[in-house]
């Protein structure tokens, strides 16, 4: 990094102006950037204030008179609210409890097989599941799983371990599982790659050593794999902890059906169905702001730990 | 790992749960991949009573006719070239073009616009006022939101940052100007051309999310004639309006079971039409999957 020579005052104006000035190549490279990042994300940031309005689209969000924190009270009173916030917060912590350690286990598996194409094999057909579209991942679940003429119900009729329809889709209580072990499908694979990308750091001659010392190949994925990708075990845990309340809109969504709604409406689709099918504009715009707000101090706060470990801030 | 040493007992029993683990894991991924294929091409009768298991049977592409004399997919997938192509382009573009610009010490500002950038990371306005500024501004219901909504993707600027920064030495660009080279000569002819590894990164990783896009699609969009493949696939196999589309045949005189046939053999076949093109690249760039993660975790 280079550092700034020191300069007089009184030049100190003239040079920065130049400085700019022979830079106004690089302030048009980010023009583009900034632009879309005004239309798309800074200028929504103003419409945050219907949140606190009642907002009236004739007469506009300056127009509209102020509501005060009514909307959010009243959110909070709503049934619907420990609900969402229910289903929200369980989607995730299941999500992070089954997601998170399964690719770590793969990844020390893969590093440490006997078999090189075995390894190739695997890795090649578990990347695949992340480029298929979370519409056709949920097609899918409703294809296996349909109630009479799903391949999951023929093979349980054919094994003998019951008849009659499979009802999994109708049943509220599984919604969780399946969104869950339907992620796992997906991701195993291609989360497991940042730890396989560690692995691949490991020095050799820890093994060579630990070898000669006769400990067995358990023994050293445990006491010389594992601990060096501790780091990164520890980083991305925290990292996905500062998204523990923002569960996806998109498969959540695509997975609801009438039966299910109990456990399947998260914050994110609750304010899509009242915002923009129901036009409650100030009411939804109040929900989420509730949502960007605790996501915001999330990451913050994730971020804060992860200096104080010593990683480095993550940005 | 393979060593000179002998293989003790107790490897040789990690080594072959070792691989029984990971086999078991390949069929659970592999298994409902296969299967969908087999099933589109076997006896929709066959596959919904359960005896398509493990190849295909009787042969049968009535499911793929189906699908090719479905005028939606062809809009849709026509749709889905153009959005992905344009998106692609021009995300790929601004996050090379600011990644170089926020890499330069010596720009003045260079901080602001960091923070700038970084804070969309972490707060944003939300669906509805988004929402409500899109029709304001008029860009609801043009296609042209699909191409430019997310098209900014602040993680890919530092990825891109972080890359050149590391690739071009600032020296370098010092030694070019004082022969006369400008910024704009030095990226197209410099940097550009040694940042192929993260240019195929980033076009694997934008025209596969454009690829696999609906949701600004739902929101955004109001014809029928915009609509991208994915949307067309959620009505086909999400929302069953399969069902209904075959009765509407059915009523022109078809036999009401065997359309109902035809629409789960429609099903697996849609899957594989739209799947098809991403399958066909993946064998090809899966060499840079590695090296884009990887990119992607170093700081900069």
């Amino acid at each position: 990094m280079r550092k700034n020579r020191s300069v007089p005052k009184s030049a100190n104006g003239r040079l920065l102006g130049k400085r700019i000035l022979q830079s106004y190549e690089l302030y048009l490279f980010l023009l583009p950037a900034v632009l879309l990042l005004i239309v798309f994300n800074y200028m929504p940031m103003y419409g945050i204030l219907i949140a606190f309005k009642d907002f009236k689209p004739a007469a506009g969000i300056m127009g509209s008179s102020w509501a005060g924190l009514k909307y959010f009270s009243r959110f909070f009173s709503m049934p619907m609210f420990t609900v969402i916030l229910k289903n929200t917060l369980v989607l995730s912590f299941y999500s992070l409890l089954a997601g998170f350690p399964l690719p770590i286990i793969l990844a020390l598996l893969l590093n440490s097989t006997p078999n090189d194409k075995l390894k190739r094999l695997v890795q090649t057909i578990t990347y695949a599941p992340h480029f298929i579209s979370i519409v056709i991942i949920v097609g899918m679940i409703n294809i296996f799983f349909s109630p009479s003429t799903g391949i999951v119900v023929n093979i349980m009729h054919t094994l003998g371990f019951m008849d009659g329809n499979l009802e999994l889709l109708m049943n509220a209580g599984s919604f969780p599982h399946l969104y869950v072990w339907s992620g796992v499908w997906q991701s195993i694979g291609w989360n497991s790659i940042i730890y396989l990308g560690a692995l691949s750091g490991v020095d050799p001659a820890l093994h060579e050593a630990a070898i000669v010392d006769g400990a067995s190949k358990f023994q050293r994925v445990m006491r010389i794999d594992f601990p060096s990708i501790l780091p990164t075990i520890v980083i991305l845990l925290i990292l996905n902890s500062g998204s523990i309340m923002n569960v996806g809109f998109e498969k959540a969504f695509l997975m609801q059906n009438s039966f299910n709604l109990s456990n399947s409406e998260v914050i994110n689709t609750y304010v899509y169905k009242i915002g923009i099918k129901e036009a409650q504009y100030s009411l939804s715009s109040a929900i989420g702001l509730f949502n960007s707000v605790i996501n915001f101090v999330m990451i913050i706060l994730v971020n804060q730990i992860s200096r104080r470990l010593g990683q480095g801030s993550l940005w | 790992m393979k060593t000179g040493v002998k293989r003790s007992h107790s490897d040789l029993t990690y080594d072959i749960i070792n691989v029984i683990v990971l086999l078991i894991l390949f069929l659970i991924v592999a298994y409902p991949l296969y299967f969908v294929i087999i099933a589109s091409v076997s006896d929709p009768k066959l596959v919904t009573s359960g005896r398509v298991l493990f190849y295909p049977k009787n042969f049968n592409f009535d499911g793929y006719k189906e699908v090719l004399n479905y005028a939606p997919i062809w809009s849709g997938y026509r749709n889905t070239i153009v959005y992905t192509v344009f998106y692609t382009g021009v995300s790929v573009m601004v996050s090379l073009l600011s990644g170089y610009a926020l890499g330069q010490n010596r720009l003045p500002g260079r901080n602001f616009f960091t923070a700038f950038f970084i804070f969309t990371m972490f707060f944003s306005g939300g669906l509805i006022p988004t929402y409500l500024l899109m029709k304001d501004i008029g860009l609801y219901g043009n296609s042209l939101i699909i191409i430019l909504m997310g098209a900014v993707n602040v993680n890919n600027i530092i990825i891109s940052r972080t890359f050149i920064k590391s690739t071009v030495p600032a020296e370098l660009f010092e030694a070019a100007s004082i022969d006369g080279c400008s910024h704009t000569g030095f990226f197209f002819r410099i940097v550009l051309p040694v940042s192929q590894a993260l240019i195929a990164v980033l076009v694997l990783f934008a025209a596969v999310s454009q690829w696999n896009s609906w949701f600004n699609a739902m929101i955004y969009l109001k014809g029928e004639e915009q609509m991208p493949l994915q949307m067309v696939l959620r009505d086909l196999i999400v929302n069953q309006s399969a069902v209904s589309m075959a009765s509407d045949s059915a009523a022109m005189g078809g036999d009401a079971a065997a359309q109902v046939y035809l629409v789960e053999a429609m099903r697996y076949a849609v899957i594989i039409v739209s799947t098809l093109p991403i399958m066909c690249v993946y064998p090809f760039v899966q060499k840079y999957f590695v090296k884009g993660i990887m990119i992607g975790s170093v700081k900069g």
